[in-house]
């Protein structure tokens, strides 16, 4: 026998469930009094250096249905490419629950340590057995040495991380969780 | 300080068809694997002025008057790989009230609501990584699965660690519960001391005496390693 390495086991995830926002956004799902306001509402304070951007998008299920019920959070850099301090850079978002919608104005982030400008995500529903990790990449930017994209051998694939400009600073990013036009998913 | 690798083994799959929701919404493709950079490396740092003073105590962070239920404790650490405790995470939990409803629109199940209950709370660990809420035991619940299937008595727990990499969100179980090992979801995790880590041991060492039981529910993170190695100077 050998000495035991002795780590201990991550905790296995489970699903978010229908019901994340109870704890996650209470006051989106009308349970006001308990906090304030939701968590990560704003990324950044209003004075944030930077341009301000608006990004829109939808999950979307392996039959092409966009998710009402899933939590979306984002963590990125502020406009030097530096992360944090504090909570800053976070935000958290649910999809609309008609349309499935999910919508974060924020800063565009600056290029960090050798990656091109990129928004990490975070993405958890009812039917998501452990959160799926992703990023956002900006259309437009010079994608040429970011390690990660370039690691991506289908350049289809590769584009599932780009998020379209759609002009006047907002911008159009679509997950697709199964099938035709998968989005990459990160193991990091 | 570098993320050690999830392993996987310790996780649900994403396509687990007993759990129904599990098929349209599992990635098909192999997740990409690379060594954590700074989004990853990094995360919130939360503060303690967004903590109210009832957001640990569900019994009372409502309407200010006690719900209804069994009232217990749930206390326990958050933890890494390595043991250590990890400090200022936040910890936010969600539940169903005694009788198995939620404070939800889509929830349309028979229980009633508990007119002085929300379902939700949150704390920051401590130095040690300790934490505590003080809640109802909420109800099991049926839910459209199969024919018959029900939820077994769970606390939804999502939890920040010091990055963002180490996110994680789970159920914790209750020790007994005989629907622990029916359930779907649960199911959904293959490896069978990887459930049993979820299911929280009743503790009468912090049970108080004629006021409330008490459930001691650990959480592991991934851990975080730091090696002279790794902090090598140039050229060595
Ligand atoms: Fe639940």
């Amino acid at each position: 026998m050998v000495q035991p390495l002795g780590y201990l086991p991550e905790s296995a995830s489970q699903t978010a469930g229908p019901y994340v926002h109870i704890g996650c956004t209470p006051n989106f799902v009308g349970i006001h009094g308990i906090y304030d306001q939701d968590l990560g509402l704003e990324p950044f304070p209003k004075d944030a250096k930077g341009q301000r951007i608006t990004i829109t998008g939808v999950v979307r299920d392996g039959v092409g249905k966009s998710l009402n019920d899933v939590l979306v959070e984002f963590w990125q850099a502020d406009a030097d490419g530096k992360y944090g301090p504090g909570a800053q850079g976070f935000a958290r978002r649910a999809s609309n629950f008609d349309t499935g919608e999910w919508e974060l104005t924020t800063i565009k982030p600056g290029a960090v340590a050798g990656m091109a400008p990129h928004i990490g995500l975070w993405v958890v529903a009812r039917g998501i057995n452990i959160g799926l990790q992703t990023r956002l990449y900006f259309e437009g930017d010079d994608h040429s040495k970011d390690p990660l994209l370039n690691r991506l051998e289908h350049q289809n694939r590769r584009n599932t991380l780009i998020a379209k400009d759609t002009g006047n600073g907002t911008w159009r990013f679509d997950i697709q969780l199964q099938g035709e036009g998968e989005t990459v998913f990160l193991d990091m | 300080m570098t993320l050690m690798p999830r392993n996987r083994a310790n996780h649900p799959v994403a396509y687990a068809p007993g759990y129904k929701s599990s098929v349209p919404r599992s990635p098909r493709l192999a997740l990409i694997a690379g060594s954590p950079t700074a989004t990853e490396q990094t995360g919130p740092v939360f503060g303690h002025e967004l903590i109210g003073k009832l957001d640990n105590n569900l019994i009372l962070n409502f309407t200010g008057e006690p719900a209804i239920g069994e009232r217990i404790i749930v206390h326990g650490r958050v933890m890494d790989e390595t043991g250590r405790g990890v400090p200022n995470a936040l910890v936010e939990v969600w539940q169903a009230n005694a009788g198995g409803r939620y404070r939800h629109k889509k929830d349309g199940y028979l229980a009633p609501l508990d007119p002085n209950f929300g379902g939700c709370g949150r704390t920051l660990s401590a130095q040690d990584g300790s934490y505590e809420f003080m809640t109802i035991r909420p109800g099991a619940y049926p839910w459209p699965n199969g024919v018959n299937d029900w939820r077994p008595m769970h606390i939804h727990f999502s939890v920040f660690g010091a990055s963002f990499g180490q996110r994680l969100i789970t159920q914790m179980y209750f020790e007994g519960d005989p629907l622990i090992y029916r359930c779907p979801i649960v199911a959904t995790i293959p490896d069978k001391a990887a459930v049993d880590r979820l299911v929280a041991p009743l503790d009468m060492n912090r049970a108080l005496p004629l006021d409330c039981l008490a459930y001691k529910f650990d959480i592991v993170l991934r851990g975080n390693r730091q090696t002279m190695f790794e902090n090598r100077m140039e050229g060595l």
